[in-house]
């Protein structure tokens, strides 16, 4: 059964027969026929209008609200309205609908596409600029409570620091080691492409163990761990925060840095460089085997040529740079985690972006390393 | 009189969870236009029996009958049409954090009508109005409302649809006794109005005085049906504590 209106208009006094079905299923051409009846009405307004209810079959909420909707709209036009033959709980509700007070809500504001460019840029740099401050005096506050722990050893929480370097290091260990030795492969198949053009296939050796130990080893080591611990840190964090946890040790009175920031950072300083290590080695294994074996070039000679490529100070120069990288990682992870608002959404905003972030940090101080390298002459 | 009509009907429900069973052989039937309460203790299974009715949990054997259609029997486009008569406000309202709230009332209209924009604020608006929140309250995110307003606007996209049935899940649950009073008296007159069958979990011994015009008492994973007066004569240990109790007194004492 569908739903209708009908409308007679008279000079004195305008009838609105309603009928059927008012429900939401019929809503929109109901809701059609009542403006277009509004309208007619409206040329030339009656003094008196009946609405006659009595055909009324059911009736839900909104199709209630379209009849005070139009009760209403009558009355602002100074038409007297009369409702009849409603029927008990028909009458009810709509004295109900009639007494909520019911307006519109507004539609979300749009503004001009051009606006709304200069507002977000204008937001976005406010923003940046806060968070900016914000995270140095995060970075002072951390480095403040680390020598703090360090002049009084004993206050460095030590189970703590070991379970995180197991976590960060230890659990690391396989998938490090996997990555680098495919990245050693893959980096002296390129280079004994490249190289015998010239006849010279024994520099690969120099190409794998110069790029791996000085630059490609710590650099993607950092990128690894940041995508595993710098997030983690900062889920881990983030969730303890949505729990009320950190509140909770506020109250307690536990230093926040102290429990969870400082033996997530000593941790991954101490294994960062221990993972660059194994990256270091483990890519020149995966580089030598090529070097043996496609390149026919006896294990002496390589060994040779490796002792020549590679001084101490190359060594050096890659892994000054691991706790420099593992303290960046750990501050932005932690950092990120302790910005979480209280709901499970932003663990995962900051998760993301804790990970972003730390990797293009490592990055550009990878760059000034060179830099710095370069003026120095190492 | 004829006899009433049951708008939900559970017969001989199961549910395990691994080696726990928490309903055996459950039944319980809802009649068209009251107001029934589930009690039970901690871990009786209340939610878990309203997530089976609502189709969420599938029950190990048992049958459940909404509006006389069997779930278990329906295809998946039946039983979303059928979702469409029934309504449920979860604890903490489970409104889309990333809508506003009245976004979050207009999801269920659009998903099941074809209606102009316009036309879709008017009725967020009414349902604000209905329970209680101003026409201003839809513009916001519901990470800027309190507790006692997300419930009001959980309560108002589960009446989008002018369902038939009302689910709610512990709906005084941490409001104050002044909200929930409010609250109890909004359940009341809506389902006068609407003519709504509502199922409600609740702790809340003045709700249950106040709403509910029978109450199923979970225990030994089947349920005990009666008025407030019947379930207070029955000899069963666990409801005697919790109707006799010193709270359930205190509760029945201010009744007057």
């Amino acid at each position: 059964m569908t739903a209708w209106v009908e409308t007679v208009a008279g000079p004195e006094a305008a009838t609105l027969r309603l009928g059927g079905n008012w429900r939401l299923a019929h809503l929109a051409r109901l809701d059609q026929d009542l403006q277009a009846a509004l309208a007619r009405l409206g040329e030339t307004p009656p003094r008196r209008a009946r609405i006659v209810a009595e055909e009324l079959d059911q009736l839900d909420t909104a199709g209630g609200w379209l009849i005070v909707r139009t009760i209403r709209a009558l009355e602002a036009a100074r038409v007297a309205v009369e409702l009849v033959g409603a029927r008990p709980a028909h009458a009810a509700l709509l004295e109900l609908l009639r007494c909520s007070q019911a307006a519109p809500c507004d539609p979300p504001p749009r503004d001009h596409p051009w606006l709304r460019l200069v507002l977000r840029t204008g937001a976005g740099t406010v923003h940046a600029a806060k968070e900016a401050a914000r995270f140095l005096s995060f970075a002072g506050a951390v480095t403040l409570s680390l020598l703090r722990q360090l002049l009084r050893p004993r206050s460095l929480r030590f189970t703590s620091i070991v379970h995180h370097i197991e976590q960060t290091g230890v659990n690391a260990i396989p998938i490090i080691a996997i990555m680098a030795f495919f990245i050693g492969i893959v980096l002296a198949y390129q280079g004994a492409d490249q190289l015998r053009q010239f006849g010279a296939e024994i520099f690969t050796v120099n190409l794998v163990a110069v790029s791996t130990l000085r630059e490609l080893g710590v650099l993607l080591t950092a990128i690894m761990v940041a995508g595993r611990s710098g997030s983690a840190f900062t889920a881990q964090i983030g969730t303890m925060k949505v729990n009320e946890e950190l509140d909770a040790m506020e109250v307690i009175g536990l230093d926040r840095f102290a429990v969870l920031v400082t033996p997530r950072l000593v941790a991954l300083a101490v294994s960062l460089p221990l993972l660059t290590f194994l990256a270091n080695l483990m890519a020149l294994v995966g580089g030598g085997l090529v070097v043996i074996f496609l390149l026919d070039i006896p294990t002496v000679l390589l060994l040779r040529q490796l002792q020549a490529a590679v001084g101490i100070d190359l060594f050096v120069a890659g892994m000054i740079k691991a706790p420099v990288f593992a303290v960046l990682i750990a501050t932005i992870g932690c950092y990120m985690g302790l910005q979480v608002e209280g709901n499970a959404e932003s663990v995962g905003r900051l998760t993301t972006q804790s990970v972003v972030v730390s990797i293009f940090a490592v990055i550009v101080v990878d760059a000034l390393f060179s830099m710095l390298f370069a003026t120095f002459g190492i | 009189m004829a006899a009433p009509e049951h708008v939900i009907e559970v017969e001989g429900l199961v549910t395990t969870f691994g080696a726990t069973t928490v309903h055996d052989g459950l039944s319980l039937r809802v009649r068209r236009g009251e107001i029934m309460a589930v009690v039970g203790g901690s871990g009786t299974g209340k939610s878990v029996l309203i997530r089976t009715i609502t189709g969420l949990l599938r029950p190990k054997s048992g049958s459940i009958r909404l509006f006389g259609e069997d779930l278990g029997a329906l295809g998946d486009r039946a039983r979303q049409a059928l979702r469409a008569r029934t309504g449920m406000l979860f604890q903490d309202g489970a409104l889309f954090g990333s809508l506003t709230v009245a976004q979050n009332i207009e999801v269920p209209l659009e998903t099941w009508h074809r209606l102009r924009p316009g036309l879709l604020d008017e009725l967020a608006g009414l349902k604000l109005a209905l329970v209680g929140l101003s026409p201003a309250a839809g513009s916001r995110y519901p990470a800027e409302l309190s507790g006692g307003m997300r419930k009001r606007a959980g309560l108002a996209r589960a009446l989008a649809l002018d369902p038939e049935i009302l689910f709610l899940d512990e709906p005084t649950a941490g409001l104050d006794p002044i909200a929930a009073a409010a609250f109890d008296e909004l359940i009341r007159s809506l389902q006068a109005a609407l003519g709504l069958t509502v199922v409600m979990i609740t702790h809340d011994l003045d709700t249950l005085q106040r709403t509910a015009d029978r109450i199923a008492v979970l225990v030994d994973k089947d349920t005990t049906i009666g008025t407030l007066t019947e379930l207070r004569a029955n000899p069963h240990p666990w409801i005697q504590a919790y109707f006799a109790g010193p709270r359930g007194r205190a509760a029945a004492g201010g009744e007057s």
